[in-house]
């Protein structure tokens, strides 16, 4: 199949046009010597209905059709139908980023609407357009904190997700800043007496994240009043971004800068993107925020209308000097999330964020009474609990999919101080049967 | 369009207790001491309050404002803003791949981990490359991963080096990316023809040169048809080629980076391979290396023994993630489906008819705007507004008045060394019909130009809004909306 739309006249015209015999002719410019003799090794041309059948029997290898308790950054949740419906529209889809605001007023009231819907979330001034993911969000969060401070250290908590930790790490790498990781304690929070020990006047940062990755929802006030003790920032990750919708917005509890993932907003899992990292920061640091930002201005006739703003921070303009590298946006995602929440609205986003509250409430009390299950971390958690297990946790993976379920994810790889342990996720997608299986099932291959 | 819609933010709109969607009744028994001692909301604050029908109204209105590949041609220049075929919409979205999660083990992802790999080979064998990580989640994020990884081989060497050179007409995100490997950039002028001197590379590249970043053809649409050389004159003095591959659209079945001396590249999925731009993202930038660079790439790492794929964590001399999961899988499924659609002759005619539909809309305009380069064209062609001056016309009218005839400008003051530019680009997928409509479209405009050049002036006239005041939204910046007290 071809999507070249001209006829064998119009070929013939055009080269005639360009002044060429054939269309080789266009390729002079190459060396001969560096050009490819032969045709690419690549399979035959597919049909639309030969490609559907391909695909289908890739997808088909993944396993499908069991009831999971997975969250660790990327969580299943509902989509109103409404979000696939508008979000797959050709005029969200298929335009650019919009450089040309008289033919993208569309876009551009959009992000408009999403960097208001991230401060509300945030508690915060200002909100970008949107970065990669998460990951990417965190690392810069700590480049930024670094810009503002002038300071090269910053103190990363070792409950935010380890692969974005392994991101920051990589970032840093080359730019002499430091990450000193902080543990955590017996309730699942940041270790308080460890950061007092490393937190000084070096400290650009310090980064958490809320709920963590073991589930934990930190005290962010305090963490933020110790680091502004320092005159070091206080950098809130939020990898669920739906917990939002219930707790109290980072901002509001002294959080400089809050960056986070989206997926939960309208996103499908989709084996980890594409994503929507976020990013929202106290208004005096705007000159240092990465990523592009909508503004509103007016015509020449006076009418309300948006335009890409502050551009002397990004690279097109300030090349080496400019806040980030980023050239672009999560723009389709951030379109997804912002019907998505305005969708949900005030009250159906509470609602949501809820009921993932009440549902794992109540899925942690049930599983911790399985003889041989205890809840391993004491503090309050949104919709993910730490669990630990009598038995090595890869024999009881095993046994809860061969029972069709995904119990959680196993956290000694990542933590080898929780050996045993495994992350449980329950969203409001999880029926009250579903949790009351995993409970049978557990306890069936516990004992 | 129907230019007086006037459509108000979710927010002006906002009712008390209105309400588009609604949850079962939670089916498990209410805690009422849930999240004691923890800050919770009282309420989302001003939080929009709307019905569905308000929703989709407010949404598809918000689309009729925006210009569009589905809506007609789309001429950016370095952009390759090609028609993005629907049936990969689709599969992107596949229940077996919406469905699955990033930290399913690798026994339940076989299909998902299938596709990476199939697409990994693509890449491989199109550009000549030994190996590609899919991770990058866009171009420049693919620029800042090969700069890592060519670091990571020089420091393996010895020594990491200090300087990256870089062409005068690259992108701006090249010099950012490399400054946040730590590298210092240094600027290589442009010579007549528009590419990179031999002379000044030769002089400028020093045993503290780390690499040469390199667009090819570069963001003049020109072949840079000493590559050879270059590359021969930076590994001679230990250095390495990374070459950013924006415009991989010209080159694809023709020629390939990996046999004319390129040790990494990245290619911009959302361009060469018709994964849609969704205005600004999400994009993919995968990147591509030579055996030498292999050990560094970004964990995971995906392995196939007998048609079982695993993951591969332990590569001790790995950059490590640069994201985290596997990059925007969706993107890369896209670009998967495009490559399997087409086949090996389809992914050539890409790069032949990119550069046909670029030459004759350049053999067409010539005399009628200013070309300040005379060497030949490959995908894309950049004008300047020179002739137009002379009326007081500048390139931003131009294009602006393009919008009036119903045609998306090209890009505009970009390569930085041609003043006023309009680099356009209509990549292989338009109709002739289109190409000539725009044609005809920049004729009249030149003319124009010479007899009533206030109707550029005030362009465009036919939109919802007409030129909106940057200088003001700098300066008095009002970037959210906030209830009125």
């Amino acid at each position: 199949m071809s999507y070249l739309s001209l006829s064998d006249k119009d070929k013939k015209e055009m080269l005639a046009r360009a002044g060429v015999g054939a269309v080789d002719e266009l390729f002079a410019c190459i060396p001969e010597a560096v050009r490819l003799k032969r045709p690419l090794d690549l399979p035959p041309a597919r049909s639309e209905l030969e490609l559907v059948r391909t695909i289908d029997a890739v997808g088909a290898k993944n396993a499908a059709g069991r009831v999971s308790f997975l969250g660790g950054g990327a969580y299943e949740h509902f989509i109103p139908t409404v979000v696939d419906y508008l979000a797959s529209r050709g005029e969200f889809v298929s335009p650019y980023t919009p450089y040309q605001p008289e033919v993208s007023q569309g876009t551009l009231q959009l992000m408009f609407e999403f960097q208001t819907l991230v401060c509300q979330l945030t508690g915060l001034d200002i909100a970008n357009d949107s970065l990669y993911d998460g990951s990417t969000g965190a690392a810069e969060a700590v480049l930024m904190a670094q810009r503002v401070t002038g300071r090269n250290k910053v103190l990363i908590a070792r409950s935010l997700h380890p692969q974005y930790r392994e991101v920051v790490r990589t970032y840093i790498k080359n730019l002499g800043v430091e990450a000193v990781e902080v543990g955590f304690g017996s309730e699942g929070r940041i270790d308080k007496d460890a950061l007092g020990r490393l937190l000084d006047d070096t400290v650009a940062a310090v980064v958490c994240q809320s709920p963590n990755f073991l589930g934990v929802i930190e005290d962010v006030q305090a963490l933020a009043d110790a680091a502004h003790a320092r005159k070091a920032l206080s950098v809130v990750v939020v990898a669920e971004a739906l917990s939002l919708g219930l707790l109290e917005a980072p901002g509001k509890l002294g959080a400089d800068i809050v960056t986070g993932e989206g997926q939960s907003l309208g996103l499908p899992l989709s084996f980890g993107g594409a994503y929507l990292g976020f990013m929202a920061c106290k208004k005096e640091f705007l000159r240092q925020m990465p990523g592009r930002i909508t503004g509103q201005t007016v015509d020449k006739d006076g009418r309300r209308g948006f335009v890409l703003t502050l551009s002397t921070r990004e690279q097109h303009i300030r090349r080496e000097r400019a806040t980030s590298n980023i050239c672009s946006n999560q723009a389709l995602c951030a379109v997804r999330a912002t019907i998505f929440l305005e969708t949900l609205g005030k009250q159906g986003l509470r609602e949501m964020a809820w009921q993932n509250a009440q549902k794992a409430a109540y899925a942690a009390e049930a599983l911790a009474a399985v003889p041989g299950v205890k809840r391993r971390l004491t503090g309050p958690v949104f919709n993910e609990f730490v669990l630990e297990l009598a038995k090595p946790w890869p024999a009881v993976d095993a046994g809860l999919r061969a029972k069709g379920i995904i119990g959680g994810y196993g956290l000694g790889a990542d933590y080898p101080e929780l050996k045993n342990a495994v992350l449980v996720a329950v969203t409001e997608l999880r029926t009250k049967g579903e949790i009351d299986r995993l409970v049978r099932s557990l306890q069936e291959v516990l004992s | 369009m129907i230019k007086e819609i006037r459509e108000p933010l979710i927010f002006e709109i906002s009712a008390e207790g209105k309400r588009a969607a609604e949850l079962p009744p939670l089916d498990v028994p209410a805690k009422r001491d849930l999240l004691a001692g923890v800050a919770v909301r009282r309420e989302l604050e001003d939080f929009p309050e709307v019905s569905e029908t308000e929703i989709a109204r407010h949404f598809t209105r918000l689309a009729q404002k925006n210009y569009c590949v589905d809506l007609g041609l789309y001429p950016l220049g370095s952009c390759t803003m090609k028609y993005n075929p629907k049936v990969n919409e689709r599969l992107s979205a596949h229940p077996a791949f919406a469905a699955s999660h990033p930290l399913l083990p690798a026994d339940l992802i076989q299909g998902n981990l299938e596709a990476l790999k199939t697409l990994e080979g693509f890449l491989c064998e199109i550009a000549g490359m030994d190996a590609f990580t899919l991770q990058p989640a866009a171009g420049a994020h693919g620029e800042l991963t090969g700069m890592m990884l060519i670091r990571a081989a020089l420091e393996a060497r010895g020594n990491a080096r200090k300087y990256v050179l870089i062409p005068d007409s690259a992108h701006g995100t090249n010099p950012s990316s490399a400054h946040i490997c730590g590298y210092t950039v240094k600027e290589i002028k442009s010579n007549e023809k528009g590419t990179i001197d031999l002379a000044s590379l030769t002089e400028a590249m020093t045993d503290e040169v780390a690499a040469l970043m390199v667009t090819n053809p570069n963001t003049l649409g020109v072949f840079e048809s000493d590559i050879c050389r270059i590359a021969e004159i930076v590994h001679a003095k230990g250095g390495l080629v990374y070459m950013d591959g924006a415009n991989m659209n010209a080159l694809t079945g023709i020629v390939r980076p990996g046999d004319m001396g390129i040790d990494a590249l990245h290619i911009n999925l959302h361009k060469t391979f018709s994964t849609p731009h969704g205005g600004g993202g999400p994009g993919a930038g995968p990147v591509g290396v030579k055996k030498e660079l292999m050990p560094f790439l970004p964990v995971p790492v995906i392995a196939e023994k007998d048609g079982r794929y695993t993951l591969d964590f332990d590569r001790p001399k790995s950059i490590g993630r640069v994201r985290a999961y596997f990059g925007n899988f969706s993107v890369l499924v896209r670009a998967l489906c495009y490559i399997l659609t087409l086949g090996a002759k389809g992914v050539r005619e890409m790069a032949e008819f990119a550069l046909l539909n670029a030459n004759y809309i350049r053999k067409s305009l010539e005399g009628e705007y200013h070309l300040k380069y005379a060497t030949p064209s490959m995908h894309e062609c950049v004008f300047s507004d020179k002739f137009q001056k002379e009326f007081g016309v500048t390139n931003l009218d131009i294009a602006k008045r393009l919008i009036d005839f119903g045609v998306h400008p090209p890009t505009m003051s970009f390569p930085l060394i041609v003043h006023g530019a309009l680099m356009i680009e209509p990549t292989e997928t338009e109709s002739r019909r289109d190409l000539d409509h725009f044609i005809d479209a920049m004729k009249a405009i030149a003319k124009e130009a010479k007899e009533n050049p206030d109707i550029l002036h005030q362009a465009p006239h036919v939109t919802y809004v007409s030129r909106l005041d940057e200088v003001a939204a700098a300066k008095y910046p009002v970037l959210r909306w906030e209830k009125k007290p």
